[in-house]
């Protein structure tokens, strides 16, 4: 039983290092755009267990915590 | 000036760690504990509901298991911890460059400098406190004082998730009234010691005449005592600072005990090719060898010897351990762990005293070398000695690599 779901994400890293994460395809392959990337700060994933960088970002009017640990992504569920 | 010093203690960190990462264990028992077919089944640490059940630290996973039925053991992860441990020190850094770790889960800051900055010792030690819980997950209590000892005896006060200010206005009414083995290095024998002297609180030990602690402690007497008084002045080590390395030893707990020399062998030998590779990666040659032996009584005791010349070859560092160990062990017990540590360090091209009749080293430095060489490219078990052939399950382990936590000394 682990509530999270490692996806497939594209980011723009700059050249200051800040990356900024702007598609994510799910597991069936469904594609969604990252409208907007309220905040990024490390974090605890407390439901999906874990711990990394954590940008609370907006897919489809949806608030979502999107973790980037240790270079994998995952959506908490 | 009176410094302010922090020690900041993650709260149960192995098992806080893998909680975080098991989020469907959460509500249970759990423990971290080392591998029962190898005898290291021992509970590394365990959450406080583990803690609750009476499991403590130390003991067998059987003993826990007896006291907590349901509880659950999980394998350490040492990469995990360490990770945790560079992100704990990374927020340490925002508030001093002062960071000195004891052990993996424990530093201590000293916050001196950047009171006027950020507030008061609480303050600051409330603020970590908070970062730590937001952004690793895991709580960590801490202890403000103005000196280390007592800032180490503050974090363990209260648990978890807690600050504890000792100052010196309260120290008597907090601090005294402890039982004596609550100060750091006040362990089992010099508990009894103590003990044996009507001394049983902290309090107590301030308040004898330091001459006489002297003359049944020898030094260790006076140093209690500058402790149980608040007037420890050790500095807290600039981060970084403690890389400097004093000696390199392995040790190992064997899957069976030793029953004979021709055991006891094989495993010195394991030991101090690690010692010797990692002496000469760091370009270190040792002076000094010491044994660490424990019987499977759990009785342990270290020995030391001088070698004739400093060296960083494995056939001379076993030859010495060898040596020691058949004049200081009678074999009335089988042993269940072996060290073999290289003290006394100096450079490797450091200026040697010559001997005119010892076969020159320089050609079996060169082997060893090569060995090491060959080692790197194709695994540490490419090239081995013949004597640890005879027993593969009791040979078979890498101290170099396998594992790589040591226990730190207070007095650097």
């Amino acid at each position: 039983m682990v509530s999270k779901t490692f996806v497939k994400v594209t980011a723009e890293h700059d050249e200051s290092g800040q990356v900024k994460p702007l598609l994510l395809t799910w597991t069936d392959g469904k594609k969604y755009e990252i409208d907007r990337v309220t905040d990024v700060r490390q974090a605890p994933s407390l439901k999906g267990g874990g711990l990394g960088m954590r940008y609370t970002v907006k897919v489809r009017g949806k608030e979502v915590y999107l973790f980037e640990d240790e270079g994998k992504w995952f959506v908490e569920k | 000036m009176a410094r302010t010093i922090l020690h900041v203690d993650l709260n149960n960190f192995y098992a806080s760690v893998e909680c975080l990462y098991h989020p469907e264990l959460r509500g249970k028992p759990v423990a971290v504990s080392g591998d029962v077919e190898n005898r290291h089944g021992i509970i590394l640490a365990k959450n406080q509901l583990a803690k609750a059940a009476g499991v403590k630290t130390g003991e067998a996973i059987w003993q826990a298991k007896g006291k907590c039925p349901g509880l659950i053991c999980l394998p350490p992860d040492y990469r995990k911890y360490l990770r945790f441990s560079r992100l704990a020190r990374k927020i340490y850094a925002d508030y001093t460059d002062k960071i000195e770790s004891f052990g993996i889960d424990e530093n201590w800051l000293d916050v001196s400098g950047s009171v006027a900055l950020f507030g008061d010792g609480m303050k600051i030690a409330n603020e970590i406190r908070r970062r730590i819980r937001e952004e690793m997950g895991v709580t960590a209590s801490v202890g403000v004082s103005w000196n280390k000892i007592f800032a180490k005896l503050g974090s363990d006060m209260k648990k978890p998730d807690a600050t504890t200010v000792i100052t010196e206005e309260n120290f008597r009414q907090v601090v005294w009234p402890l039982p004596v083995e609550e100060l750091l290095y006040v362990g089992r024998s010099t508990k009894n010691k103590l003990n044996n002297r009507a001394v049983f609180t902290i309090g107590d030990l301030a308040a004898r005449d330091v001459q006489l602690l002297k003359l049944s402690l020898g030094v260790w007497g006076e140093t209690l005592w500058t402790f149980a008084n608040g007037l420890d002045a050790a500095p807290v080590a600039q981060s970084g600072e403690e890389s400097f390395v004093k000696s390199v030893g392995n040790s190992t707990t064997t899957p069976r005990d030793l029953v004979n020399i021709e055991d006891v062998k094989m495993i010195v030998f394991v030991l101090a090719e690690s010692v010797a590779a990692r002496l000469r990666r760091h370009g270190l040659k040792c002076r000094t060898v010491a044994v660490h032996i424990r019987n499977n009584e759990l009785y342990s005791f270290e020995r030391q010897g001088k070698l004739a010349a400093p060296s960083f070859l494995a056939s001379d560092i076993a030859g010495k351990a060898l040596e020691i160990f058949r004049q200081n062990y009678t074999w009335d017990r089988p042993i269940r762990s072996l060290g073999v540590r290289g003290a006394d360090l100096v450079t490797e091209h450091g200026t040697v005293q010559l001997d005119m009749f010892a076969p020159d080293s320089a050609e079996q430095e060169q082997l060893e070398r090569t060995l090491d060489r060959l080692r790197e490219r194709f695994g540490p078990y490419c090239v081995r000695r013949c004597a640890l052939l005879q027993d593969d399950r009791l040979t078979g382990f890498n101290p170099k690599d396998d594992h790589v936590i040591h226990p730190v000394s207070f007095f650097r």
